[in-house]
């Protein structure tokens, strides 16, 4: 039942796309048609899978490196006060550039396969799980941390049993953020240098002027992107059920 | 019976928990946060084996009296702070706050035994299960904390207190986030279950210091001290609304607004 108000939507926009391609009249290389777009996917759905197989790897090994070096950056910077210092203004730079601006000297350097493009979508996602994480280690209720310490508890028992799951509703905002950035940074590595993935496609199929195929590949990427950050969020909460949730808009 | 459990368990708990009476002694404590002077040589005894309550205005360390015996203060207490026979205490109390402290994503049964896990010891479900009878709660061992009520979630809190089995338990207004029926409750039953333990409670309601406490304390000024001890007649938990506690309570109120007015006027 959930998802049908996503689906009217999704066929609201197709309609209004159609008439707007039917009143004006545009040229099908400005704005193809849904029908045309259909077509074209139908017809190239294989080529389509196999870039979209490459862009998929890229985004999940992103996400992978990012997640397992922002958790470690994190639990590094909670519990070694020198190390704050250091890494923080490396977190904040990481932000500061834009991956597209990295991306031409990521590709110089290590080439055009699947390396840059992990590289750039480890990068993208670093900050938000790094930051998010560390917030959630080092917000846990102090009671908790009381009672642990008259039981006699040893610090890395704390850690595990205590900070760790207390921590986990925030890590999860952060993974969250991670899935919906982590396709940005592959698009883009493969957008300045590749020979394979959605985003090489698009702009291989832009520069033929096949614009419709290149909608067919957007298309495919949306789809990729959002079965990615809604796969990752139905385990993200499975794993924290026991979190309560309230609704802000629900009156109490 | 539930005295019975206890013994029943002895095997498996280690022998600091066993020695039966424990009594704290603090001599010469100091405690400062900054300029603000909260403890100056202040000296007390709590008896073992017996419920002492600290009354006090807000603001006077109660709760940082409780915290500094607990070992939770940053300060050097090895010396000021002991049991009765001059032993450190941290290895002989349990602690019990406002807050139930529930871990939301354990189980009841896995919260009544997070001692034990913290310290990685075995667990002894036996005694879980006996505990989760006594304090009424043998149908809920497996909900997790947010399905419970807040005296249910309290009760949860007094069960892992007693799963600690110290012989010492140290409870910063434990009854108070709770509605009053649902208190004199708890109450009867905390005093039920810690029967024959040192307690020492830190309450702002006298009521509850009368009915649940063999000696009461006010503590006041500033630096904080320990006011007379005050021994209400009769078997807790008592009725605090029977005729002859009801000067002690007059004077207890008296005392206390007496110590809230000093304490606003910042004289000692």
């Amino acid at each position: 039942m959930k998802f049908i108000r996503p689906v009217i939507v999704f066929i609201g926009i197709i309609i209004l796309w159609q008439l707007i391609v039917s009143l004006t009249g545009v040229a099908p290389f400005i704005l193809p048609s849904p029908v045309d777009v259909l077509t074209i996917t139908v017809e190239r759905i294989d080529i389509l899978m196999g870039h979209a197989k490459i862009t998929i790897i890229e985004i999940l090994l992103g996400l992978i490196f990012g997640t397992i070096f922002g958790a470690i950056s994190a639990l590094i910077m909670s519990y070694y006060r020198p190390a704050r210092s250091w890494l923080l203004p490396v977190l904040v730079v990481t932000q500061a550039i834009p991956v597209f601006a990295l991306a031409p000297i990521l590709v110089l350097w290590l080439g055009y396969g699947l390396l840059p493009k992990v590289v750039m979508a480890t990068l993208i996602i670093y900050f938000p799980v790094t930051a998010a994480f560390y917030d959630g280690l080092r917000r846990t209720e102090t009671g908790w941390l009381d009672l642990a310490q008259t039981m006699r508890a040893s610090k890395y028992n704390i850690l595990r049993q205590i900070r760790l799951p207390a921590a986990m509703p925030a890590f999860a905002s952060g993974l969250r953020v991670a899935a919906a950035v982590a396709p940005i940074g592959a698009v883009v590595g493969e957008w300045v240098g590749s020979s394979a993935g959605l985003g090489y496609y698009m702009l291989l199929m832009n520069g033929q002027v096949q614009t419709d195929a290149m909608f067919a590949a957007l298309f495919i990427l949306a789809l990729v992107a959002t079965t990615i950050y809604f796969t990752i969020d139905s385990l993200l909460r499975r794993l924290i059920s026991w979190q309560n949730e309230s609704d802000p808009s629900h009156a109490t | 019976m539930y005295e019975k459990n206890l013994i029943k368990n002895k095997k498996t708990y280690s022998d600091i928990n066993l020695k039966p009476r424990i009594g704290l002694k603090i001599t010469g404590a100091n405690l400062a946060y900054k300029n603000n002077i909260v403890f100056q040589n202040l000296s007390a005894d709590i008896v073992a084996a017996k419920w002492t309550c600290i009354l006090g205005p807000s603001g006077v360390g109660k709760s940082t009296l409780l915290r500094m015996i607990a070992g939770l203060e940053e300060i050097n207490n090895s010396e000021t702070v002991t049991t009765s026979d001059g032993d450190n205490p941290t290895q002989y109390i349990s602690w019990m706050s406002q807050q139930d402290l529930l871990l939301p994503w354990l189980s009841v049964s896995e919260n009544i035994s997070l001692g034990n896990r913290l310290r990685k010891e075995k667990i002894d479900y036996a005694y879980i299960k006996s505990l989760l009878v006594d304090v009424g709660l043998d149908q809920r061992s497996d909900s997790l904390p947010r399905t419970l009520s807040g005296g249910e979630k309290q009760r949860v809190a007094l069960a892992r207190t007693l799963m600690e089995g110290k012989p010492v338990v140290l409870m910063d207004e434990p009854f108070s986030a709770v509605d009053a029926i649902t208190r004199s409750r708890l109450q009867e039953l905390a005093s039920k279950l810690l029967q024959g333990r040192t307690v020492l409670q830190v309450t702002h309601d006298p009521l509850e210091a009368l009915r649940l406490g063999h000696n009461i304390h006010i503590l006041k000024g500033r630096p904080a001290h320990l006011g007379n001890v005050i021994h209400p007649p009769g078997k807790t938990p008592r009725d605090p609304t029977k005729p002859e506690l009801r000067n002690l309570h007059l004077e207890i109120l008296n005392q206390l607004s007496y110590a809230s007015e000093a304490a606003s006027k910042g004289m000692t």
